[in-house]
């Protein structure tokens, strides 16, 4: 497989470019420093996880490069392009089902969908029809939202994403509420899916191992004030099993830097 | 069927201990009639029709009042919910007067609009409007942001937004408060009818105050049964439909089924 070195950005033109961006949230008890100077630079097609501990400030990047919050300073340029607002080119993968309840799984998937007018409704239909059977959930296009499991509904959410066909997917701890046994099924597909489509994707989860078995780079942040701290390449051949112990060899070496720093942090 | 046969035996055995209480001979019976002598009042006054034409008056009033009074409320609340100026001015609003009784309005009817319908449906707006803006506020306010965050990546902004996500995210909150609505129509709806006398029609309040100024404690009682009927029933028919729909949709606690 050609995919088999992903070092960063082997020739491949920048996707995102996250550049000097700073963000700070003022409650009235203090003054919170989310996110220092950060840049980083994601080619097209890379799989990038964002990883630290909470309070890193990863999942507002995430919510920057979205166009759903504005940093103080320093941009995002998508495609070369200032990221102002938030685009169908660049679609949210939440953390907790964020399905519509009073719309069926193909109703969700239909959202999106129909929110773009170059599409006609049979081809609408088709997609949908086409993306819930790629995560497997053809047999379940008419359940109501609270009749399907955890698992379920975030392949419905990543069904969801993936049909408007986004340049970018980005993920704010997809699995985070799921059994380990449905995750490491979801590590599987999400990466079928992803050598299939190659999407970039910017996934950010507190989850080291998790980080290591998908991303093609792991930038690990550290918190107050958030920043990035250092970026590890993951070159391991794919389809990557989370329980292998080449995976752990490099989760075991970012833990440990994780540690490093939290210590760090702790005792000033 | 059981939960049918209980709530009956339930009633029956509270009749059967109103009887008993009566048989004791301990009150006067003008005090407290027997539940046969209410039964048969009930009776005899749909027989006459007086009953159904009080019942048609009142509901009429209802109807009216508390539709003019929800068309106002649900705009104004989701107004309130989502600006800082009307949460301020018209929601501050709002909580004062839904505190005041519904009662208190009556005066203010009386001589505004004199011993009129006007009068009625004045007291019963006046009662449903201000809960009904607080409940969708409420509502509005406590739909879940991942929803309107997750539409606006979709490219979901402006009328779409309202009308696809926020709207139908707010149906359960929107339904109850208009359950809360026509609870306080209702009541404000017999506080006025009891104080205020007119001539374009008696319904279930006038009964009842005029059983008390004839001291007909069974004609008191047997309409307060009525009212009472006619609320359980509106809940069964009106309400419990639309919420065990959404419940279901949403698959939150399931009740009734």
């Amino acid at each position: 497989m050609e995919t088999l070195d992903t070092t960063a950005m082997t020739g491949r033109p920048a996707k995102l470019i996250i550049d000097g961006v700073s963000k700070r949230f003022i409650s009235s008890r203090a003054v919170v420093q989310a996110l220092d100077n950060v840049s980083l630079t994601i080619a097209d097609g890379e799989f990038v996880c964002l990883v630290g501990p909470s309070g890193c400030g990863k999942s507002t990047l995430l919510d920057i490069i979205a166009g759903l919050t504005k940093p103080d300073s320093g941009h995002v340029l998508a495609d070369g392009k200032t990221v102002e607002g938030p685009g169908r080119e660049r679609l949210v993968m939440f953390q907790e089902s964020a399905l519509f309840p009073w719309l069926d799984a193909f109703g969700n998937v239909m959202f999106g969908l129909k929110l773009r007018p170059d599409l006609t409704n049979a081809q609408r239909k088709e997609i949908a029809h086409h993306f819930l059977s790629l995560v497997g959930l053809s047999k379940f296009e008419h359940a109501q939202v609270h009749e399907l499991s955890g698992g379920m509904k975030q392949r419905v959410a990543l069904a969801r994403a993936l049909a408007p066909d986004p340049q970018v997917l980005l993920m704010d701890e997809p699995f985070g509420a799921l059994d380990a046994m449905t995750r490491d099924q979801l590590y599987d597909d999400i990466q079928q899916i992803w050598m299939e489509s190659r999407k970039t994707i910017v996934f950010v989860t507190h989850n080291v191992r998790e980080a290591v078995c998908l991303g093609d780079r792991v930038v690990l942040m550290s918190p107050s004030p958030g920043r990035i701290q250092q970026i590890f390449d993951i070159p391991l051949p794919r389809p990557r099993d989370i329980n292998s112990p080449e995976l752990a060899g490099y989760s075991s070496k970012i833990a440990a830097t994780l540690k490093g720093t939290l210590t760090e942090a702790f005792s000033e | 069927m059981k939960r049918l046969a209980s709530a009956l035996l339930f009633f029956a055995l509270l009749i059967a201990l109103w009887e008993l209480a009566v048989r004791t001979g301990r009150w006067s019976v003008v005090l407290l009639p027997s539940p046969i002598f209410v039964g048969e009042y009930i009776w005899g006054a749909m027989l006459d029709g007086t009953l159904e034409e009080a019942t048609w008056v009142t509901l009429k009033r209802l109807l009216v009042g508390y539709a003019a009074g929800v068309l106002i409320g649900l705009p104004l609340g989701l107004l309130t919910s989502t600006s800082q100026i009307f949460e301020d001015t018209l929601g501050s609003l709002a909580l004062g007067f839904q505190t005041l009784p519904s009662v208190c309005w009556v005066p203010l009817a009386l001589v505004w609009f004199g011993q009129t319908e006007g009068a009625m449906l004045f007291v019963v707006i006046m009662g449903t409007v201000w809960s009904v803006i607080i409940a969708t506020d409420h509502g509005a306010r406590n739909i879940p942001p991942i929803y309107a965050r997750a539409a606006r990546t979709m490219g979901s902004e402006g009328f779409h937004k309202w009308t696809r996500v926020i709207l139908p995210a707010s149906l359960p909150f929107l339904v109850s408060g208009m359950k809360q609505g026509w609870a306080f129509a209702w009541r404000s709806l017999m506080a006025a009818e009891i104080y205020v006398t007119i001539l374009t029609g008696f319904g279930l309040g006038h009964l009842l105050h005029y059983g008390r100024e004839l001291n007909a404690m069974d004609q008191v009682i047997g309409i307060m049964i009525v009212i009472v009927a006619i609320g359980l029933l509106v809940d069964r028919l009106l309400f419990s439909p639309w919420e065990r729909f959404l419940h279901r949709r949403w698959g939150t606690n399931v009740r009734g089924t």
